[in-house]
């Protein structure tokens, strides 16, 4: 029983929940953004339990990818797999095992649906980790992309085929993810850089990356609240996006203009925590 | 203690889900302006809160403060007016948007003779309206209800806040760092329920 429990308490951080938690939000955000009759819980529970499949299965192919790296940054390199407390193999086998069922569950419930949850995870996996994230800086845009999937996944399987809505949406999470990845990259420049892994920061330098932050902050914002009237959101949950985004973009402009690591924090979090609250709308509203 | 105590994060993440509640609910308000002024007011609640959650108290100490803060009082008291007060709309609204440009202005350019009096005469008017007004339209009966009064105990708070933000920046050690530090979110937890309390009976 206590080998289990083990076992468990790795995989879950394997899997990264918070980061898995929130990609999960998005889909099912995506999901409920279509309005009655067209959802029930059924296939909501099916949505959520595929998605959680396949994102934790391509977090794990990710981590197994990229388990050299992680064992050279301070930052990482006590992750089970980086720290030996999972071996590579188990690693591998745990990752295929929940991509596959994750992929093939979507399959079974829509062929479009399923579809585009196993391009999320071929870009994510194969295209992001394997193919560039070591080469270009530039692999960004295919996390963001892979990181839109879910959300476009969901809200086209509920609307029975692809929208401009989905689309939309899945670019509010492009442009979002720049805010969220860089902020990251500046704070942990220095565990990046003994790892190897490019990033706007060592390719270009901080001012810069910081000027692409306010940028993306802005397009995500605009692409969430194009989408939120899209999906026909009522006047007031709109005011509040409203005020959610004014947040993040003001907090990336003062970012840019007084910089601080202390802020540069603030952002990664309030981000993250904007990322939630807009889904959390999207769902309500 | 430029971390914020673990007891007064949740008290901050309440005041944060009441204002943004009440920015969906818009203050009840069918005038446009009106609507718009108490999501700008309330708005600016739950932005600053949730950064003071992230960041800490530090950020209370950070110039700009006193610009963001001079707005939720001015937002409110425009709402106010433009709800109750209709003759007095415009020339409100000018003098909503005169006095913070020249707070904003002030602040910027450091003529420091104007700082201090300017922003005593805005937030005054702006507090005196956000308090009287409520009390007022419950007497004459344009609002029936008397609980309309708790948005005169939000306006009390909110100088109460006010004072304490002042002498924190003064640092005058009438009262310690730590004491405002700690006791600063209940304070805009219980405003902050005051108001919305105090709109929902409209």
């Amino acid at each position: 029983m206590i080998f289990i429990r083990m076992k468990l308490k790795l995989y879950w951080k394997l899997i990264k929940s918070l980061q898995t938690g929130l990609l999960l939000a998005t889909g099912l955000a995506g999901y409920m953004s279509a309005r009655c009759p067209i959802f029930n819980a059924p296939q909501l529970l099916a949505v959520a339990a595929s998605l959680f499949l396949a994102i934790s299965g391509s977090t794990i192919l990710n981590m197994w990818y990229d388990r050299d790296i992680d064992a050279r940054m301070l930052r990482t390199c006590m992750r089970p797999l980086a720290s030996g407390q999972v071996s590579s193999k188990e690693a591998l086998t745990l990752g295929l095992i929940l991509s596959i069922s994750g992929v093939g569950w979507s399959l079974a419930i829509d062929p479009l649906y399923g579809l585009i949850v196993a391009a999320g995870l071929f870009l994510d996996v194969i295209v992001y980790t394997v193919w560039l994230k070591r080469k270009t800086a530039w692999s960004i845009i295919w996390g963001g992309i892979s990181g839109g999937m879910p959300i476009l996944a969901g809200r086209t399987l509920a609307m029975g085929g692809m929208d401009w809505v989905g689309v939309t949406l899945a670019l509010g999470i492009l442009f979002w993810i720049p805010t969220h990845i860089m902020t990251f990259n500046i704070r942990n420049a220095a565990d990046y850089l003994v790892a190897g892994i490019p990033t706007f920061v060592s390719r270009y330098n901080i001012a810069v990356t910081r000027k692409i932050i306010v940028i993306c902050s802005i397009l995500a914002a605009m692409m969430m609240s194009v989408a939120a009237v899209g999906i026909g959101m009522q006047v007031g949950y709109l005011r509040l996006l409203a005020v959610l985004s004014s947040g993040l973009v003001i907090l990336s402009i003062n970012s840019l203009l007084k910089p601080s690591e202390k802020l540069n924090f603030g952002l990664f979090k309030y981000a993250s925590l904007y990322m939630l609250s807009s889904m959390i709308l999207m769902m309500l509203a | 203690m430029k971390n914020l105590a673990r007891a007064n994060r949740p008290l901050l993440f309440l005041m944060v889900l009441l204002a943004a509640y009440e920015v969906t609910v818009g203050g009840k308000s069918s005038q446009v302006l009106a609507t718009w002024a108490y999501t700008v007011a309330f708005g600016v609640l739950v932005v600053a809160g949730l950064v003071l959650i992230l960041l800490g108290n530090e950020v209370l100490e950070k110039p700009a403060v006193v610009i963001i803060s001079s707005i939720i009082p001015l937002a409110l008291s425009l709402g106010l007016v433009v709800e109750f007060l209709p003759a007095w709309h415009w020339p409100y609204t000018i003098f909503v948007l005169v006095g913070f440009a020249l707070i904003v202005f002030t602040r910027i350019q450091s003529p420091r003779r104007y700082q201090i009096p300017l922003l005593a005469l805005v937030h005054a008017v702006a507090g005196l309206v956000i308090f009287l007004l409520p009390i007022i339209v419950v007497l004459n009966g344009t609002v029936p209800q008397a609980w309309f009064v708790l948005i005169s105990v939000g306006a009390a708070l909110i100088g109460l806040a006010g004072m304490l933000l002042t002498l924190l920046r003064s640092g005058r050690q009438f009262l310690s760092q730590d004491v405002i530090f700690s006791v600063l979110p209940a304070i805009l937890l219980l405003m902050t329920a005051a108001f919305v309390a105090g709109f929902q009976v409209l």
